[in-house]
């Protein structure tokens, strides 16, 4: 049943042989004849040789011949637009290429703006195609790496390449015409060319071994390549989008990226470790001044995990100053304190002891988010600053204490307390009643709010009237200040 | 001391280089090897033929000739009275060199620079007898960047471009002041009076070229310069305004920026700290939106805070967005080019299919998804045939809905 009905299908259309993956002059060729015989795009079947699919329906002899077009028929509309861009997406793996382009041509006959209209998804698709063969051939001129051999006839080079599309051919050009006084030939796993000076050959697919395994001016080359790195500056990201990975293994350099990296690390590493100079600079002016400043800072290992940094916020001349620890998962998202689970505790809690938390400045001990990756929901947790993130995170809260003013600085949780008096204290003992700062204002501490989310109902209850308790004695302090 | 052996020398004066940002080698004219004797071929547009870790492209063999200096600028690992390891070339060995690796296709040319050995006008001799043995020995065709030292005889600076794709000269430092200060020996009116001659060389060769066919080509990849952000005290409105009068005055094609790396043996006239890596980042952006984006320098300014500096977090073009409401929303279907272009997440590329697209359609917001990167980034700015953001440019968080979020980190050697 299954056999009839693909016969009768295969029967119905036009099978176009291809003489190679590569072939665009011979699909122009088919194609052009098969529009001015009018066959529709979903009767024609496109074989590549090499490519899977065309074997299944096999053989011209059970299709259709192709049909002759009318001597008077019209020749075909084709737009430069489209021939450019259908030359370079001839090349690419994808095996409905020639199928897309035949789709293309087709509609192109009854809407010749077609090509104009990149929010098309055929031309969409086609534009995608071409510029993905264009970055190959672009790569394939940048990556190819040539290595000598002497033979009888001189010098040769020789270069292992392997790339992505079907460009091997459509690149020769540039290669002679930049190396038209060398021999070469460059291998790859499609085929091979090979430049005598005079004239170009193809040659059968090679292997990797078929090509030199060294040459004597690479350590020279790796020399330049790991000096003219400059490990101040690492942008791993950058490198790996324009020299993926993929292209690393025929290229001598790349053995060092490993090395070049780790040591760049290190030494920014050292740097921190040593903490000299962590902060050399002049306070801060603003508060502006600062919420940039540690976006940029980079002077602990949170600040490199590349996370969001989460600044103060308020007014600028508070009386009251919270401080919890850092931000969390939510914060970070969105890039303001104190709106995840906890600080929603904290807010219901000031709103009951009278606090508007719009009123004070609200900011965190550490400024970025510090975090462990759970598999398998990949959640981020929630991780406790070291002693030492939060003594060189010090600085930006000083500066905000500078600059906000606060009369009364309420600190949430040990972080916060450590933060504020650059010591470790057990807040059980000390919390609910004052401590004087060397500005003159006063410091409470209690403790943080995700600590009252940790604890089971029954205790629970009896830690959120301490802590209700607490932001009150707060609350009527500052009220007493602002006399 | 004896001297080090090549792969020394050449580690230690690349090394010396890397302190100059350009490695560009596109915008010359287009040669082949062909009918020569030597190798070499430009097709316009440069190829990078490697990437470092610190995500720079590796385009040309950059290096110094010499690292030995008779100038003692501060912000300069080669000064006068620093302690680095010094090591000369000879102008063969470079050009040896600089065949040996294009010839394996590591390089697209040569960028040579130089420290100042004897007195300027011997230093560019050397530069220019190294660029010769290349292009007249070697017949080699490939890029040539020679950075010229504006202090050498004006005749040599003129020989240099006859050589060269592109010459460059450093105006360093934003400022006069900086300039005197971090630079004694370097003088204002002597490094932009040797950019000017060359300005008027570069017109003048193009001017015979399209006259004369057999006129001699010069720098026929125009002039470059470069300065360094914060070794001094100028603000990012302060460069800016620097960079839009570089390149009326002297027609530059580039104006490199070279955030300060805290060098080894630094002097004690320095900021300890590099200035954040971002701010580089910005300015370049900042360059681009006078460069293709129509933006005035001015408007740009207007991007800064009060203290004339850009925004680290943002883009210039989003801080311009959210500071010029009142220009928003751009109707895609009808704007002119010059609007569109000022949407945030706009590139000219999306642009570009936009003006064609909507000859087409009427584009909905679902059609200028498929030809931007990110729609969610450009809706607040934007009226298509089936959206108008409700008073969104009103929004006191738009800035938080814009802004990008900071992708962690990755992780390369991750399993």
């Amino acid at each position: 049943m299954t056999q009839l009905f693909r016969d009768a299908r295969i029967g119905d259309a036009c099978v176009v042989a291809l003489a190679a993956p590569d072939d665009f002059a011979g699909w122009r060729e088919q194609a052009r004849r098969l529009v001015m015989a009018e066959v529709p795009p979903d009767r024609v079947i496109w074989q590549v040789p090499g490519e899977g699919g065309g074997d299944l329906f096999a053989g011209p002899g059970n299709a259709r011949r192709l049909p002759t077009p009318p001597r008077d028929a019209p020749p075909p509309r084709v737009p430069r637009a489209f021939l450019d861009l259908a030359g370079k997406a001839a090349l690419h793996r994808d095996e409905q290429r020639h199928a897309l382009l035949y789709r293309l041509l087709w509609r192109l006959q009854t809407r010749p703006g077609l090509m104009e209209d990149a929010a098309d998804d055929d031309v969409r698709r086609l534009q995608m195609l071409a510029r993905t063969v264009r970055r190959d051939i672009h790569k394939m001129r940048a990556f190819v790496r040539f290595r000598v051999i002497a033979d009888t006839q001189g010098e040769r080079y020789v270069a292992w390449f392997e790339p992505e599309h079907y460009i091997l051919r459509a690149n020769a050009a540039f290669f002679v015409n930049r190396f038209t006084q060398m021999q070469w030939t460059i291998l790859t796993p499609q085929g091979s060319i090979d430049w005598d000076g005079e004239t170009l050959r193809e040659g059968p697919p090679a292997a990797r071994s078929d090509a030199p395994a060294e040459d004597a001016a690479e350590d020279l080359w790796k020399t330049y390549y790991a000096s003219i790195f400059n490990p101040a500056r690492l942008k791993i990201g950058a490198m790996l989008k324009e020299m993926p990975k993929r292209y690393w293994k025929n290229m001598p350099e790349a053995a060092l990226i490993p090395a070049l990296v780790a040591g760049a690390q290190a030494r920014e590493a050292r740097m921190v470790e040593t903490g000299a100079a962590l902060f050399t600079e002049d306070r801060p002016d603003s508060l502006d001044a600062i919420a940039a400043g540690v976006s940029a800072c980079t002077r602990c290992a949170i600040g490199c995990n590349g996370t969001r940094a989460v600044a103060g916020e308020g007014r600028d001349d508070a009386a009251l100053m919270i401080v919890g620890e850092q931000p969390g998962d939510s914060e970070e998202q969105a890039g303001r304190p104190f709106i995840g689970p906890a600080g929603q505790v904290l807010r219901g809690h000031l709103e009951q002891a009278g606090i508007d938390p719009q009123q004070a400045w609200l900011t965190n001990a550490v400024k970025h988010f510090k975090f462990v990756m759970r598999a398998p929901a990949k959640r981020r947790l929630h991780q406790n600053p070291s002693a030492k993130e939060i003594d060189t995170c010090r600085w930006w809260v000083e500066s905000e204490r500078l600059l906000v003013r606060p009369r009364l600085v309420l600190a949430l949780g040990a972080s916060a307390a450590r933060s504020v008096l650059g010591k470790t204290v057990s807040v059980q003992k000390v919390r609910g009643v004052p401590h004087r700062l060397d500005d003159g204002a006063e410091l409470w501490i209690t403790t943080h709010p995700s600590y009252l989310l940790r604890l089971d109902d029954a205790a629970r209850a009896g830690e959120e009237a301490r802590f209700a308790a607490d932001l009150a004695a707060a609350q009527a302090r500052l009220r007493e200040l602002a006399g | 001391m004896s001297q080090p052996n090549l792969m020394e020398r050449l580690g230690i004066l690349a090394d010396a280089a890397k302190y100059d940002a350009s490695c560009a080698s596109s915008g010359t004219s287009k040669r082949t090897s062909k009918g020569g004797k030597g190798v070499g071929s430009t097709e316009g547009m440069g190829i990078c033929h490697a990437y470092a870790p610190d995500g720079r492209c590796i385009s040309l063999l950059k290096i110094l000739l010499t690292n030995h200096c008779v100038f003692d600028c501060h912000y300069c690992i080669n000064r006068k009275s620093s302690n680095v390891r010094r090591a000369r070339f000879t102008p063969q060995e470079v050009a040896d060199l600089t065949i040996a690796f294009y010839k394996r296709n590591y390089i697209e040319g040569l960028f040579l620079s130089s420290g100042i050995v004897k007195n300027s006008s011997h230093t560019m001799e050397q530069l220019i007898e190294t660029a010769r043995i290349l292009r007249e020995e070697h017949d080699f065709r490939g890029y040539i960047h020679l950075k010229t030292i504006p202090e050498a005889e004006p005749e040599l600076v003129h020989r240099a471009g006859l050589y060269a794709d592109r010459v460059s000269i450093n105006v360093e430092l934003p400022t006069v002041a900086g300039l005197t200060r971090l630079a004694p020996d370097k003088k204002v009116e002597v490094i932009e009076g040797a950019m000017s001659d060359l300005k008027a060389s570069i017109i003048e060769a193009k001017d015979a070229k399209k006259r004369f066919k057999s006129a001699p080509r010069f720098a026929p990849a125009g002039q470059s310069t470069q300065m360094i952000v914060g070794a001094d005290d100028a603000s990012d409105a302060a460069i800016v305004g620097k960079a839009s009068t570089l390149y009326s005055s002297f027609r530059l094609r580039r104006v490199y920026y070279s955030a300060f790396s805290p060098i080894p043996d630094a002097s004690a006239v320095l900021p300890l700290q590099r200035p954040p890596l971002i701010r580089e980042h910005r300015l370049y952006q900042s360059d681009w939106l006078m460069r293709f984006y129509g933006f005035a320098p001015h408007e740009v300014q207007q991007a800064a805070d009060e203290a004339g500096m850009l925004p680290l977090d943002i883009d210039p073009k989003l801080a311009w967005a959210l500071k010029f409401r009142e220009q928003f929303p751009v109707d895609i279907n009808r704007a002119p080019r010059e609007a569109l272009l000022r949407v945030p997440g706009l590139g000219t590329r999306a642009v570009g299919a936009i003006l064609a697209a909507r000859r087409q359609r009427r584009l909905r917001l679902d059609d200028v998804g498929k030809l931007t990167v990110s729609v969610a980034k450009i809706r607040p700015f934007i009226v298509a045939a089936d959206w108008r953001p409700v008073l969104l440019t009103d929004r006191a968080d738009l800035k938080a809905l814009v802004a990008p979020r900071r992708t962690e980190q990755l992780e390369l050697f991750a399993a």
